[in-house]
């Protein structure tokens, strides 16, 4: 690896002002798994990493506050998917959590760090889609709310400001019953991004939310509240119709390594149709 | 040439002060200033699990984590698995089921099985194959390398 300097601020405060005094020549550093693969081959070559991993603004853990859960920054997917409260309110953000990378990948890998590098196949994109996540970012000018609908915009990049830094997500308690779940294909489990990731969550009322990713250049939500696919008994041509709407937001790249545009599209309809069943499943039982 | 900074860190039980190029890896410590190689290079990307250490407890890949970033923590190598020349009952088991072949996975294998055993002493198949879903072995072992975890998971019950 090239030779770069390594700073590690202990508060926040000082982590801004050293984003500040370096600009693009910093870069944050949280558990380092997509980062220290781009430091390594080259493709990132800021003159200062900065660990965010010891801000204890960042290191909040997952705590409940005013009807949200909030996730700090550093928090690892290890700990998300072991969440009590994750798994049972948020259960398609566990399941997303479970299945990045290997045991090793999870035990470094944290929920900002995930979102901020915007792969369009990050695992945990869709399911905060679905759940209506917060992102909070700290900048020079204070705190500042985005919508996670706002956040993605292609891939490494989002709308975080430069000089921003992200403390934490936010996930809003769901006011009634929902049943939820998270799917994906990959080539390899334990090695490899997934080539789609879909996550959905139908709620009494019939609205189903839908978030799907790795076909296009970011994570896509769509909104259905025609109550067919929120409706248990509806037949699977009425809601694979629903489906080719909601799938209209697709643009597979014809040049992905991982999967051609047809595979995509294809196991997009079945993996949509899949999760819908698995959470009208979870909704019935409660 | 990046200054050095110096680190304090326990390895295998020692406390080890090093000084550490920030651009180092924790695998290139160990190995290289720490005479460790029982811990191993391969893909340098996160996905054979050949460089498997475990860190406060848990298993990371040692390539994808700079030694600095190391700074005050316990870290646990193949090399502090046997006590008094005697090896733990993972690595025996390992050997008793012809686990091994060429050995070079082996090192990431036991220390993900290891850190798998610590957590959930008892785990179903499902859960040592998800366990070291993150360890590649490309003489193909994995039969024996599920064996010989699951039968030490059976000898902790005993
Ligand atoms: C073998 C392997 C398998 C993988 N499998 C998956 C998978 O299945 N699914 C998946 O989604 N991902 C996967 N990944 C990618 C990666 O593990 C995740 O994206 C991970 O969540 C990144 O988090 P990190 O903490 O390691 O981020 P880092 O690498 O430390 O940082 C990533 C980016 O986010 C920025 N950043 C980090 N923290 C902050 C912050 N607080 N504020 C602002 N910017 C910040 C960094 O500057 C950097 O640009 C895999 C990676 C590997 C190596
Ligand atoms: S060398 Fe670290 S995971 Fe392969
Ligand atoms: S024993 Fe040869 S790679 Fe596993």
């Amino acid at each position: 690896m090239y030779a770069f300097a390594y700073e590690r601020p202990a508060t926040l405060a000082e982590a801004l002002a050293l984003l500040e005094a370096h600009g693009p020549d910093a870069r944050l550093l949280a558990g380092g798994t997509d980062l220290i693969i781009r430091l390594r081959d080259g493709s990132a070559r800021p003159a200062v990493v900065i660990d965010v991993k010891r801000i204890p603004e960042l290191c909040g853990g997952i705590r409940e506050e005013d009807g949200r859960l909030v996730i700090g920054a550093s928090t690892v997917m290890t700990d998300i998917a072991a969440d009590a409260r994750v798994r049972r309110r948020f259960t398609a953000l566990a399941e997303a959590a479970s299945v990045v990378g290997s045991v090793q990948i999870r035990n470094r890998a944290t929920l900002a760090g995930n979102i901020c590098n915007a792969s369009p196949a990050a695992d945990t994109a869709t399911p905060l889609l679905v759940y209506d996540a917060t992102v909070v970012a700290a900048g020079p000018g204070g705190l500042r709310r985005i919508p996670i609908d706002d956040f993605f915009v292609r891939s490494g990049v989002t709308t975080l400001a430069p000089g921003e830094i992200v403390t934490a997500v936010e996930l809003p308690f769901p006011d009634g019953p929902i049943g939820a779940a998270h799917t994906r294909r990959t080539r390899r489990r334990g090695h490899d991004l997934a080539s789609v990731t879909l996550s959905c969550a139908v709620d009494a009322t019939g609205r189903t939310r839908i978030a799907y990713g790795s076909v296009g250049p970011r994570p896509v939500l769509v909104v259905d509240e025609s109550g067919i696919l929120a409706d248990p008994v509806a037949p699977a041509e009425a809601k694979a119709a629903v489906l080719e709407t909601v799938f209209a937001g697709a643009s597979p790249s014809p040049r992905s390594m991982r999967a051609s545009p047809e595979y995509r599209l294809a196991m997009l309809r079945v993996l949509g149709a899949r999760a819908i069943a698995t959470a009208l499943d979870r909704m019935a039982r409660g | 040439m990046t200054r050095t900074v110096p680190i304090s860190l326990n390895v295998n039980g020692r406390p080890r002060t090093v000084d550490v190029a920030p651009n180092h890896t924790l695998l290139e410590v160990l190995r290289e200033d720490l005479d460790l190689t029982g811990t191993k290079e391969c893909c340098l990307v996160g996905e054979c699990g050949a460089c498997t250490v475990i860190v406060d407890g848990r298993s990371v890949d040692s390539c994808l984590m700079l030694a600095i970033e190391a700074d005050g923590a316990d870290v646990l190598t193949v090399e502090g698995l046997a006590a008094d020349g005697r090896l733990s009952p993972l690595q025996a088991a390992f050997l008793d089921k012809g686990g091994v072949q060429c050995g070079f996975c082996i090192p990431g294998q036991i220390m993900s099985a290891h850190a798998l055993l610590a957590e959930n002493p008892h785990p179903s198949r499902a859960e040592v194959e998800e366990g070291i879903a993150g360890n590649l072995c490309r003489c193909g072992c994995y039969e024996q390398i599920f064996e010989a975890i699951l039968a030490t998971a059976e000898g902790v019950e005993r």
